[in-house]
This record gives structure tokens, C-alpha cells and sequence, in this order.
């Protein structure tokens, strides 16, 4: 048992990485008050599915996926390059969701002068 | 087929997204053109839907693959991105492009203006129209979050505070909803090693016949994938951020965002169970098609007891909202063709009602001043029109026949005994209960109950300015008709009386989802 346990996570230890990294961002997402750190969370829950795609596409042996011109390209062992591209375009929908986010937080900001939700949430419930 | 239809998909999503910098552009020199551009651009967008419409009446489904990479002698379907128009999307897309347009109406005068706030409103409209034609999973995440971001930016379009705290906090929520669909992909990707939905539905129901380590995936991926979709329709208890957004966001923005946001996740939900994993393995997974039915059944009755006590009009349209959808994904549980027609039925139907009651609680906190139900007391003999087409709604939204909500949850009653889940057929019986419990509120109010005394704005004698009642407080204020326009009332009556016509088309639209579902239903 213990040692199955341990070879999963030796072979496996990406994914495992992936989850608790997941696990932290949600937490970081539901515990904390300030509003800033929340969206950090949001960003560390999805660096860690970014993570999760590039280790989906490792090739035990395989090179980077850029094809040389003088090789046969079928003889080739490569990462998969499609998982990469995927990520590409999740990190530039991350980064305009931040750029959305931190906006929005701005405008909290000058509105009620707190970034803290409990803070918020009183002056809120008092108006 | 013609080679303009099978351009249409492409030029569908493009030149929305595309003419979304041309208000803000323009704005650099003139002011107030980003409602003209955005009303051009709306009504030419419905008229190449209409067009593509009638293209996949004739030859059906018209498949357009990005930049020529399609199908080769050396090159297997699926390396390139589609985009495929058939008759379930086209439905949607429909949808999408007219209630687009129609809501511009009610816009010119009631809603927000600026020509950032239109460059927005076309993304928005780029963004909905590509998460209905496209199919490809990961391009569905893309769009996705296309319509999240334009979508939160509409809502703290508001003028208050509150709707950008509504806004941020529909932000997080709907990052991790499509963030979880995201990891449902990454595991549909591992198992099958594609991301084209057609491939998907081949290669799933073999994986899933061998069994084995990808079987397992297949369920996480669908695990994953069915909350992320959860979140976004906002299913009972995702729903929170539901009520919040739709309340804070502006009038002319919430009937938009009612009718079409939630609507399109629902599609894709539905894309993604019958035409991806498809009824076979939903049926084949144990417990799952029970789950599914579950979330929805709760969500029904939870989403309209919340409705029942709700004083906020707006808000307690939007808990209305949780309980529609419920009944949808109630629906799409039950797997079978007749409850799948009676979900599509009601997707558009209730985007339909929705976008009408929306457009009725701006134009009638416009013109009346009213947004709780008590202060709607009296209007019917005040705002007679206003009245009468969101009484028409609110009948169609029970469920009376002839009407759009009757003709959904007829088909979803039937395939629920057809699939002998007889917890879903009394759900329905009690959803329809539960609003009429809403409704019947609304209208009591609208009809029987005396208009509350008004306060002149000038009140006779000296103004009190030591500590007398102020004189324009918001409960007893009443705004004037004047602010109302043509276009906005005109809107509204087209939508009440829509609403009764689609009642007739429950046939039509049988007919017309027949080759999609006979495909996809074949046993």
C-alpha cells in the first residue's frame, strides 16, 4: 500500500503537484478577505491546469516539439505540441480575466475605500 | 451547398469581434456612434443567421474548417478547427443574433451609452455566437471565457458600486466554472488524444466499451465538465453569483445577459453531453444520468422557493432563472429524444420570457419608478401597455398554454414519462406551481391592488428644507411615461406576443431538431 502510494507519486508527482497547487488557489480563493489575494488564487488554480497540460504532453525521451529540417520527422520522439499551443491561449485568457479582475477591484477600491471583503460587507449591509 | 454559407460560420464570430474596435475607434472623433454601429452590425448578423438557417434546412449541417486545414488525403479529420452550423446551433445562434438586435431598441433610449459600453455588447455578441457554432472543445473554453469577460464587463457597466462588486464576484466564480471545463478537457484530450467534437463521439463510445484506465478519465472528464457547466448555467447551489449580477446590472444590459449567457452554457452543455460523450455513455455510466437529474430537479424547486420571497423584481427574476434552467438540465438527464426537444424548446423559449420580463422591469423602473413587487401596485391602470405584455409574460413563463413555457415543459413532462422518471414529471408539475406562487404576486399587485398615494414633486405651499419628508424619495417617487420611448415599448410587445406564437411552434420545432436528434438518438 505505502509503497504503491510512493511509486505513484514518483512517477506521478506532476499531477500531484498539479492538485495541491489547485488546492491552495481555491483555498486562497474561499478563505482569504482581501480581494486582491482571491484573484492571485484565481491565478494559481489556473497556473496549476496549465501545469496539468504540459505534463500531459511529456514524452519520456522525447525532444522538444520543434521538428529538424535534416531528420526523418518520423523517427522523431517529441512532446506533443498541441497541449502547448492549449496552454498559450489559456495564459493570454488568464492574463485579459486578471487584467478584468484587477479593474473591477479598482473601482471597489475608490467606491468604498476597503480591498478587505468583511470590511465590505458591513458598509455594504449599512447603506 | 453554396460556397457563401459555408463562409457565414467564420464571418459569424469574426466580424462581431472584429467591428467590436470600431465604436471605440470612432469615438476618438465622434460621439454617440456605437449604438448605430452596434445596431448595424446586430441586424446584419441576424439576416446571415437566417440565411445559414435556411442553407441547413436545405443541405444540412454546413461545416466550415479554419484557414483550409479540413480533411486530406494525408491529414485525418480533426487537426483543424471547425466550425459547424446545424439545425440544433443555428437554433441558438438565431436566437442570439435576435435578441441581440431586438435589445438595441430598448437600448437607443434606456440604456447604457458610450462607445467602450458597444464594443463590449458586439464582443459579447462575437463571443455567444462562437460558443453556439463551434465544434471543438478547447475552442469552446476560449469563447467561453470570450463571453465571461464581456460579460462582466456589461455587468459593472452599472451605475452604482454594487455592480462591480456583483461583477467581480460573477468573475471568480465563473473563472473556476470555466476553469474546471478546462480540466474536463484536459482529461477528454488525455483519454482520446482529440479535441474535435466528432472525433470525440467516435472515439468515446469504443473507449468506453474496452473499459479500462481511459474509461476512468472519461468519467472525471465528464465529472469535471458537468460542474464547470453547473457553475456557468448556475445550477442550485452554483447559483449564487445569478441574482447579484442580474440585479446590478444595468436595465438595458440584464434582459441580454438573461436571455442569452446562461442559454448559450446551457447549449453547450447539452452540445457537449449528446454530441460528445453522447446517450450511450450517459446512459452506460452508472448513477450518472441520475446526478444530472438530480442537480436539475433541485435546482427547480430551490430556484423558485427563492423567487417566492424575493421583494426585488429583478432579483426575483433571476431565481426564476435557476429554476428554468434546472428544469433544462432535468431534461437533458433523462435521455431521451422527446425531453431533449422539450430542453431545446425551453432554452429558447425561456430566453425569450426572460428577455422580455427583463426589458418590462427596466422600462417599468423607468417610467413608473418601480422595482419592488409593492411598488407595482397600480400599474395596470397607470401603464396599461407595460402592464398587460408582462402579464402576457409572466402567464407564458407558468406555463398556460398557448405560450413558450408551456410548450418546453409539455415535451419535458412527456419525455419524463417516457423515461418512467416520474420524479421529473411531478417537478414539473411543481415548478409550475411554485410560479404561479411568483407570479400570481406580481400580477395581484399589477392589477388589484391600489396604486400607493404619489407625492407631487411639487408640493403646494413652501418646500420643506428643515427636515420635512424629502420630497423625491425613491419608494413614493414615480418617473414619468415620457421617459419611456417607442422603441422600448414596442420591444416589449413584440416579445409578450412572441412569446404566445412560439407556443404554436412546439411541432416546427420538433420537425426542424429531427435530423439532429435522430442522429444522435439512434439505438
Amino acid at each position: 500500500m505505502i509503497e504503491g502510494t510512493v511509486d505513484v507519486l514518483a512517477t506521478r508527482y506532476a499531477y500531484a503537484l498539479m492538485f495541491v497547487v489547485m488546492g491552495i488557489g481555491m483555498y486562497m480563493m474561499i478563505a482569504n478577505e482581501n480581494l486582491v489575494k482571491k484573484l492571485i488564487g484565481v491565478n494559481l488554480f489556473q497556473t496549476a491546469i496549465f501545469l496539468f497540460f504540459v505534463a500531459v504532453a511529456f514524452v519520456e525521451g522525447g525532444s522538444s516539439p520543434i521538428v529538424p529540417a535534416t531528420e526523418n520527422p518520423g523517427e522523431l520522439a517529441m512532446a506533443s505540441p498541441l497541449p502547448h499551443v492549449i496552454v498559450l491561449t489559456a495564459i493570454v485568457v488568464g492574463i485579459a480575466l486578471t487584467a478584468v479582475g484587477l479593474a473591477l477591484i479598482v473601482r471597489i477600491y475608490a467606491e468604498y475605500g476597503t480591498l478587505r471583503e468583511d470590511t465590505l460587507r458591513e458598509v455594504r449591509a449599512d447603506e | 451547398m453554396s460556397e457563401v454559407a459555408e463562409m457565414l460560420p467564420a464571418l459569424l464570430v469574426a466580424v462581431p469581434i472584429l467591428l467590436a474596435a470600431v465604436p471605440i475607434v470612432l469615438g476618438l472623433r465622434l460621439e454617440r456612434t456605437g449604438w448605430s454601429v452596434a445596431a448595424v452590425t446586430t441586424t446584419a448578423l441576424t439576416a446571415a443567421t437566417v440565411y445559414l438557417a435556411a442553407a441547413v434546412y436545405e443541405t444540412g449541417r454546413v461545416v466550415h474548417v479554419l484557414g483550409g486545414w479540413g480533411e486530406t488525403e494525408n491529414r485525418p479529420q480533426g487537426v483543424g478547427i471547425e466550425l459547424v452550423a446545424d439545425e440544433f446551433s443555428v437554433l441558438i445562434a438565431l436566437l442570439v443574433t435576435i435578441t441581440a438586435a431586438g435589445a438595441l431598441a430598448y437600448m437607443r433610449a434606456g440604456g447604457p451609452r458610450g462607445n467602450t459600453f458597444y464594443g463590449g455588447y458586439l464582443l459579447l455578441v462575437g463571443g455567444l455566437l462562437g460558443l453556439s457554432l463551434t465544434g471543438d472543445v478547447f475552442n469552446m473554453f476560449v469563447f467561453l471565457e470570450i463571453v465571461g469577460l464581456a460579460t462582466y464587463a456589461m455587468i459593472a457597466a452599472g451605475d452604482g458600486p454594487e455592480s462591480a462588486v456583483a461583477a467581480l464576484k460573477y468573475l471568480i466564480l465563473g473563472t473556476v466554472g470555466a476553469s474546471l471545463y478546462l480540466i474536463g478537457v484536459g482529461f477528454l484530450f488525455m483519454a482520446t488524444g482529440a479535441l474535435n467534437m466528432e472525433v470525440l463521439g467516435e472515439a468515446i463510445p469504443q473507449i468506453a466499451e474496452e473499459g479500462g484506465s481511459d474509461l476512468t478519465l472519461l468519467r472525471a472528464a465528464f465529472a469535471f465538465i458537468f460542474v464547470g457547466f453547473a457553475l456557468k448555467v448556475a445550477q442550485w447551489p452554483l447559483h449564487t453569483w445569478q441574482p447579484d449580477a442580474y440585479q446590478h446590472a444595468p436595465d438595458g444590459v440584464t434582459p441580454v445577459i438573461a436571455a442569452l449567457v446562461s442559454t448559450v452554457s446551457a447549449y453547450a452543455l447539452g452540445r457537449i453531453m449528446y454530441n460528445v460523450f453522447g446517450p450511450e455513455f450517459l446512459t452506460a455510466t452508472p448513477y450518472l444520468t441520475e446526478i444530472v437529474v438530480a442537480v436539475g430537479a433541485v435546482s427547480v424547486v430551490a430556484g423558485s422557493t427563492l423567487a417566492v420571497i424575493q421583494r426585488d423584481v429583478k432579483r426575483m427574476f433571476a431565481y426564476s432563472s435557476v429554476s428554468q434552467f434546472g428544469l433544462v438540465v432535468a431534461a437533458y438527464g433523462l435521455v431521451t429524444q422527446t425531453a431533449f426537444v422539450g430542453a431545446v424548446v425551453h432554452l429558447i423559449g425561456h430566453g425569450v420570457m426572460k428577455a422580455g420580463l427583463f426589458i418590462a422591469a427596466g422600462l417599468i423602473a423607468v417610467g413608473y419608478g418601480a422595482r419592488t413587487v409593492d411598488e407595482y401596485a397600480g400599474l395596470a391602470k397607470n401603464r396599461p401597455f407595460a402592464a398587460g405584455a408582462t402579464a402576457l409574460l409572466l402567464i407564458a413563463l407558468v406555463g398556460i398554454p398557448p405560450s413558450a413555457g408551456f410548450i418546453g415543459k409539455w415535451y419535458i413532462a412527456v419525455g419524463a414519462v417516457q423515461a418512467e422518471a416520474w420524479t421529473v414529471a411531478a417537478v414539473v408539475f411543481l415548478s409550475t406551481m411554485l410560479t404561479i406562487a411568483y407570479a400570481a404576486r406580481l400580477l395581484e399587485k399589477m392589477y388589484f391592488t391600489p396604486a400607493t398615494p404619489v407625492e407631487s414633486p411639487h408640493p403646494p405651499g413652501p418646500v420643506a428644507a428643515d427636515g420635512g419628508e424629502p420630497a423625491g424619495r425613491d419608494s413614493i417617487r414615480r418617473g414619468s411615461p415620457e421617459a419611456v420611448s417607442f422603441g422600448m415599448l414596442a420591444i416589449l410587445v413584440t416579445i409578450a406576443l412572441s412569446a404566445v406564437v412560439i407556443g404554436f411552434a412546439g411541432g416546427a420545432f420538433f420537425e426542424w431538431l429531427e435530423p439532429f436528434t435522430s442522429e444522435v438518438f439512434t439505438e
